[in-house]
């Protein structure tokens, strides 16, 4: 359980990331954070692995402070993913590259090697596997960075912008990984702007602005409330827009779905025809 | 009057073995706004290299066909004389803002041509006017948002008026909102201008509806060319994976289940408008 109590975050240049955060994510669950540019969205996920410790207020996995605890070892526990893949890839071999945080965890050779040929199998990644992540295109070395830290199995998946520079079908890919993570029990945090996205895999969504969260709950409630999209500067999904703009013939506001949209246009036309 | 045209496009890498272009025929007309898409390592970044002469003068490889942007063949002119006609704009602003304020910036490319002190600060007006940052010309590009720093980076490209500017996926890193309001930059420059537009560009929901034209690349080859609403509806498009805008998925979805709607949306008000029509009586 990741647990963060009103905590704040200034950076060195003086920008107050967070301004007294508090949010609870449970063990299993599935949340999408997002909100507009620099609205602490990063500094906030780097908070729940002791990437950034903070000065004020107390962050808490599984009941400990991050402070009593070394990166090394919070990070067994919560992997993160970043969104640029080469702040994170720097080994000769892809699977070098998922061996090595492996090896630092002090697994043995056996145990190494079992668990980086099921990462690269995971993720579609066998045939590079003595192939230099750089010779990689953009989203296979997202799919190497993605591998490299779901090998050593940590309980909570932090992944930044996982869709930037994904085309559609790898999105999809990565939608149905990701739920099916979520469905063997991992807890998955993402942080996106990606509406689209977010209406298609439905998680928790947490909405930020100017270091504060401004609304928690149902992405179906979130995303659809125009007033709460305006201020953390989102734009509803387009099926959102259409039934907001259908409300007053009686339909429901809050369809973010574009197979429950069809589902109540139907009923509705042929309520019409009989 | 096509601005671009291209026929029999073929282009292998130095050095590799597979080619990225594959005999590509394409044309676009003086002040289209193109949508270009298809699944990644399709091509799409290689043809746009074409339009302003990094293939073949800066990559080198192997081109074979003929290539003719803005009257002129690309074969024969260099990357600095293109530059004049075809702008590029990337993905992400901080590759390409470096100078210490957003008017240093955007004069930078005008300095190199050496123009004129007084004729530089008017088109550096303009170019900040045009993308809405007049207020921003003293600020450092790094202490910008997102939004305003893409801006600079249109506005730079913007100051040295090129017939052509290609967009290669401007808005990745920018929240939703900021998203729009470049499209909306875009189509802006598109319609009050002129300005030929080429959009790279993956997520079509908020970009589909400005464009009046799309392309979908598929391994090398133009796979689908023509008007967005049939490109967007067409069974190929479905087939090869681009996003297909939610309001066109909607679409396909009611008539699949026997309510067919005339039209094709590309947009959510377009849907909604179309759907007020037909429910409201």
């Amino acid at each position: 359980m990741i647990e963060v109590k009103d905590i704040y975050f200034t950076y060195p240049t003086g920008v107050e990331a967070l301004k007294g955060v508090t949010l609870t994510i449970k063990d299993g669950e599935f949340v999408a954070i997002m909100g507009q540019n620099g609205a602490g969205k990063t500094t906030l996920v780097k908070n729940f692995n002791g990437l950034l410790r903070p000065p004020k207020g107390v962050a808490l996995i599984d009941g400990v402070s991050t402070k009593d605890v070394s990166v090394a070892k919070l990070a067994r526990t919560v992997g993160f993913v970043f969104q640029n893949p080469d702040h994170q890839l720097f080994s000769e071999t892809v699977e070098e590259e998922i061996a090595f945080a492996l090896r630092n965890f002090g697994f043995d050779a056996a145990t190494v090697e079992k668990r980086v040929t099921w990462a690269l199998n995971l993720l579609d990644l066998a045939e590079y596997r003595k192939a230099s992540p750089f010779m990689l295109s953009g989203g296979e070395r997202k799919r190497v960075a993605l591998a490299s830290v779901l090998a050593w199995d940590p309980k909570v998946v932090i992944l930044d912008e996982p869709t930037i520079g994904q085309d559609h079908r790898q999105k999809e890919n990565l939608r149905q990984f990701i739920v099916q993570l979520n469905e063997q029990g991992k807890t998955v945090v993402i942080v996106t702007h990606d509406v689209e996205f977010v209406a298609e895999c439905n998680p928790r969504v947490v909405l930020m602005r100017e270091g504060r969260i401004i609304a928690d709950g149902e992405a179906k409630r979130i995303l659809t409330d125009t007033t709460l999209a305006l201020e953390a500067s989102i734009v509803p999904p387009q099926i959102a827009q259409i039934f907001h703009g259908l409300a007053f013939l009686g339909f429901p506001s809050d369809v973010i779905d574009v197979s429950e949209a069809k589902k109540l246009l139907v009923e509705h036309f042929r309520e019409l025809r009989s | 009057m096509p601005i671009i045209e291209i026929k029999g496009l073929t282009y292998t890498y130095p050095g590799a073995s597979k080619k990225s272009l594959s005999d590509v025929t394409l044309t676009i007309e003086k002040g289209e706004f193109t949508i270009l898409t298809g699944p990644s390592g399709c091509g799409k970044t290689t043809l746009c290299r074409c339009f302003n002469g990094l293939i073949p003068h800066f990559y080198a490889g192997d081109l074979k066909g003929g290539l003719r942007v803005a009257d002129l063949n690309v074969n024969e002119h260099t990357i600095g004389e293109m530059a004049k006609h075809v702008g590029l704009v990337f993905q992400n602003p901080e590759n390409q803002l470096f100078a210490l304020s957003v008017e240093k910036d955007v004069a930078f490319g005008l300095e190199n041509l050496g123009m004129p002190r007084e004729q530089m600060q008017e088109r550096v007006d303009w170019a900040l006017k045009m993308t809405g940052i007049a207020d921003l010309r003293e600020r450092a590009p790094h202490e910008l948002s997102g939004g305003q720093q893409q801006r600079v980076a249109i506005a730079s490209v913007l100051a040295m008026q090129p017939d052509i500017i290609v967009f290669d996926e401007p808005t990745s890193f920018l929240d939703p909102l900021g998203a729009q309001k470049i499209f909306e930059v875009i189509a802006d420059l598109n319609r009050k201008l002129g300005i030929t537009v080429i959009l790279v560009e993956h997520r079509l929901d908020l970009a589909a509806r400005h464009a009046n034209h799309v392309v979908i690349m598929d391994d090398g080859k133009i796979a689908l060319d023509g008007e967005p609403r049939e490109i967007f509806n067409s069974e190929q498009a479905w087939l090869l994976g681009v996003g297909i805008p939610k309001a066109v998925r909607l679409w396909r979805l009611l008539e699949e289940s026997g309510v067919a709607l005339k039209g094709v949306p590309i947009s959510s008000d377009e849907a909604t408008q179309r759907l007020k029509e037909v429910l409201w009586r």
